[in-house]
């Protein structure tokens, strides 16, 4: 383990086709892969044409929320005589995904050359790459690419020879997942507590150093170096014909109970199910899956059957009660008791909250102390209730999204599995009994 | 076990000795000013140097102790409670002495259904440290939980100080802590 597979035929390797491949990482490598082509190309271009190209794309957002890149880079209003910055995000903590990170230990280029074509296009002469403290080899990686870009003239007051000024720095995170949430990752580069901020105002307007600044993730501006080079029309023709909104490739992080985890490439609209039994090889032998949740921590558990229907897009996620989210898919099998691991989420997000909000610092901690009782044996049924309600009251309540994500899990959990919390909950107690004798 | 090329370089690196009781050399002198000063010049304010400044502090001491921060406040002209208010939001940054090898293994949900709590149980025998935080007799070892290394797929991951491991399982945990013997 540790180095990526081989690519399975039905994958459709773009942004992972030089996985595994040390020579890609250096920039002789990477330029003999056609690398910077894409910036030389964009260099010539005026920025608001290569926001058009983007918007035509129809590229849209990898780090979550999947908002349309295009359109998130033409709220940035150029020649308004203030510093404007690209920020990329590549905090990568959400549980599940390890896409970001594959791509700066195997392409680090890639990403150089996203951030600086980003930031032209934006209007913008400096781009921090925020990544996580713990990726040590995407660090280096990424410090060694950014390294090499400067000294061949890439980078710097005359970038590309274009007399353009493009700077990209890395900056290392210390730890805290909530940093990956877009105004919070701006507070944490400017030296402060990773708190997220109240939005409006949104940081087109007022970003990091109260400039206007544009965040993508990682894979994000890796497919915008593909799309620039390639063009709009042959990014869109990746996709189902009769869903437009979603299109070009995606990776997808593969773990938890699987014969082979792993990130894998495909088009949007690719058949779940196919995905999982035949590229990520099914269940571990003498196994059956039993849920999935298919888009990182955040977004609601599918059963098998749901998964088994859904088409891999951002609609045919939602048409099949979850979300895309970051692409980190999660496969539990019959081995695995649920309650036990929406315990762990739960506890995961109560450790994670910035503890800014009411809802979220109470709810998440209230939820993992339930969460954890039930698992351990002390559950009642009125718990399930309360859990439903406190989740309620953390939905839509607080500054960012975290504690919304913690209620996900359990609600859908409850839902869904409610009978494996049910089977926890110990027998010939009072309500339970009640429910009995009224049935 | 294999490290894959994620061990990027190879060998263990061990972290810098505990100075805690000695006094103290100025970080920020020399090689150490310069990398700052270079650093610096990336943003258009010194606090946003204040993470970067942090990482050189506990490279060079190992944890960050309040007179570390108050250094750093100096370098960068801000208050020491200020300073101490931003590391305390951030799990990577110690703030008291660690064993020579930090180990954190992750245990969120995706590991932990591949059996990342035997891992943890592995390394707390085999170092000997008893109970999660606390360091081992020997001073040698401390090892903690973690939430999720951003490496769900090599289930499970370890970082032993800068050290990022892949695929460990709770059979080739004594083998990983023999290569740092
Ligand atoms: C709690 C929280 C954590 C997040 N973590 C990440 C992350 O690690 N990486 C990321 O790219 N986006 C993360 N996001 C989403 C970002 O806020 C933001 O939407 C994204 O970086 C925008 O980039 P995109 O438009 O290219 O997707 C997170 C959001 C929340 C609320
Ligand atoms: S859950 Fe362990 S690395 Fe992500």
């Amino acid at each position: 383990m540790g180095y990526p597979h081989k690519p399975h035929a039905r994958e459709s390797v773009v942004l992972s086709e030089h996985f595994g491949s040390a020579e890609a990482r250096t920039l002789a490598g990477w330029r003999k892969r056609g690398g910077y082509q894409a910036l030389e190309k964009a260099l010539g271009m005026a920025p608001a044409d290569i926001v058009s190209v983007v918007k035509d794309s129809g590229l849209r957002g990898r780090g979550g929320a999947g908002f349309p890149t295009g359109l998130k880079w033409s709220y940035m209003k150029p020649g308004d005589g203030k510093p404007h910055y690209l920020c990329c995000n590549a905090d990568e903590s959400e549980p599940g995904t390890f896409k970001d990170r594959e791509i700066m230990r195997w392409t680090p280029h890639a990403l150089v050359e996203g951030c600086a074509l980003g930031a032209y296009a934006i209007g913008a002469e400096t781009a921090y790459v925020y990544i996580r403290g713990e990726f040590t080899e995407p660090l280096q990686q990424m410090n060694a690419a950014v390294q090499e870009a400067y000294a061949s003239g890439i980078l710097g007051a005359n970038a590309m020879g274009t007399g353009k000024r493009l700077d990209v720095h890395v900056h290392k995170g210390a730890g805290a997942y909530i940093c990956g949430e877009e105004t919070a990752l701006m507070n944490s580069l400017e030296g402060k507590r990773g708190n997220p901020r109240i939005k409006p105002p949104f940081p087109a307007v007022s970003g990091v150093f109260g400039m206007p600044t544009t965040i993508n993730n990682v894979e994000t501006l890796v497919a915008a170096v593909e799309v620039v080079k390639r063009g709009a029309a042959w990014y869109k023709g990746f996709g189902r014909p009769d869903n437009p909104k979603s299109t070009g490739t995606k990776l997808y992080s593969v773990c938890g109970n699987v014969a082979r985890p792993g990130n894998y490439e495909v088009p949007m609209g690719f058949p779940f199910r196919d995905f999982l039994h035949e590229l990520c090889g099914g269940p571990l032998p003498g196994r059956k899956f039993k849920a999935v949740i298919p888009g990182g921590a955040s977004v609601p558990i599918q059963t098998m059957e749901e998964a088994e229907a859904t088409l891999m897009d951002y609609e045919g996620f939602v048409a099949g009660g979850t979300m895309l989210g970051s692409g980190g898919v999660i496969v539990f099998d019959d081995q695995q008791n649920m309650v036990k691991q929406i315990a762990r989420l739960a506890r995961f997000f109560a450790h994670e909250s910035c503890a800014q909000c009411t809802q979220c610092r109470e709810g998440t901690a209230w939820t993992t102390k339930i969460m954890e009782r039930i698992r351990d044996g002390h559950g009642t049924y009125e718990d399930l209730d309360t859990l439903l309600d406190i989740g309620e009251q953390m939905t839509g309540k607080t500054i960012c999204v975290l504690s919304d994500s913690c209620a996900v899990p359990v609600a859908s959990g409850i839902r869904k599995f409610r009978h494996e919390f049910e089977a926890l909950i110990p027998k010939k107690q009072g309500t339970a009994f009640v429910a009995a004798a009224v049935a | 076990m294999s490290h894959g090329p994620s061990a990027a370089g190879g060998s263990l690196v061990a972290a810098p000795a505990d100075h805690a009781h000695e006094p103290h050399v100025p970080v920020f002198t020399g090689a150490r000013r310069q990398e700052l000063d270079m650093i610096l010049g990336r943003y258009p304010t010194k606090m946003a140097a204040l993470l970067p400044a942090l990482w050189i502090l506990q490279e060079e001491r190992g944890w960050v102790s309040e007179g570390g921060m108050a250094e750093v406040a100096g370098v960068l002209g801000l208050t020491p409670a200020y300073v101490k208010g931003v590391v305390t939001f951030y799990t990577m940054y110690h703030q008291h002495p660690v064993g020579k090898y930090f180990v954190q293994v992750c245990t969120t949900t995706p590991c932990n259904v591949c059996g990342a709590e035997d891992v943890v149980k592995a390394f707390l025998q085999h170092t000997r440290c008893g109970e999660l935080g606390l360091t081992s007799p020997d001073g040698r070892f401390t090892v903690i939980e973690v939430e999720c290394l951003g490496a769900c797929g090599f289930a499970t991951p370890v970082m032993i100080n800068s050290d990022f491991l892949e695929s460990v399982t709770a059979d080739t945990v004594p083998d990983v802590l023999a290569e740092l013997r």
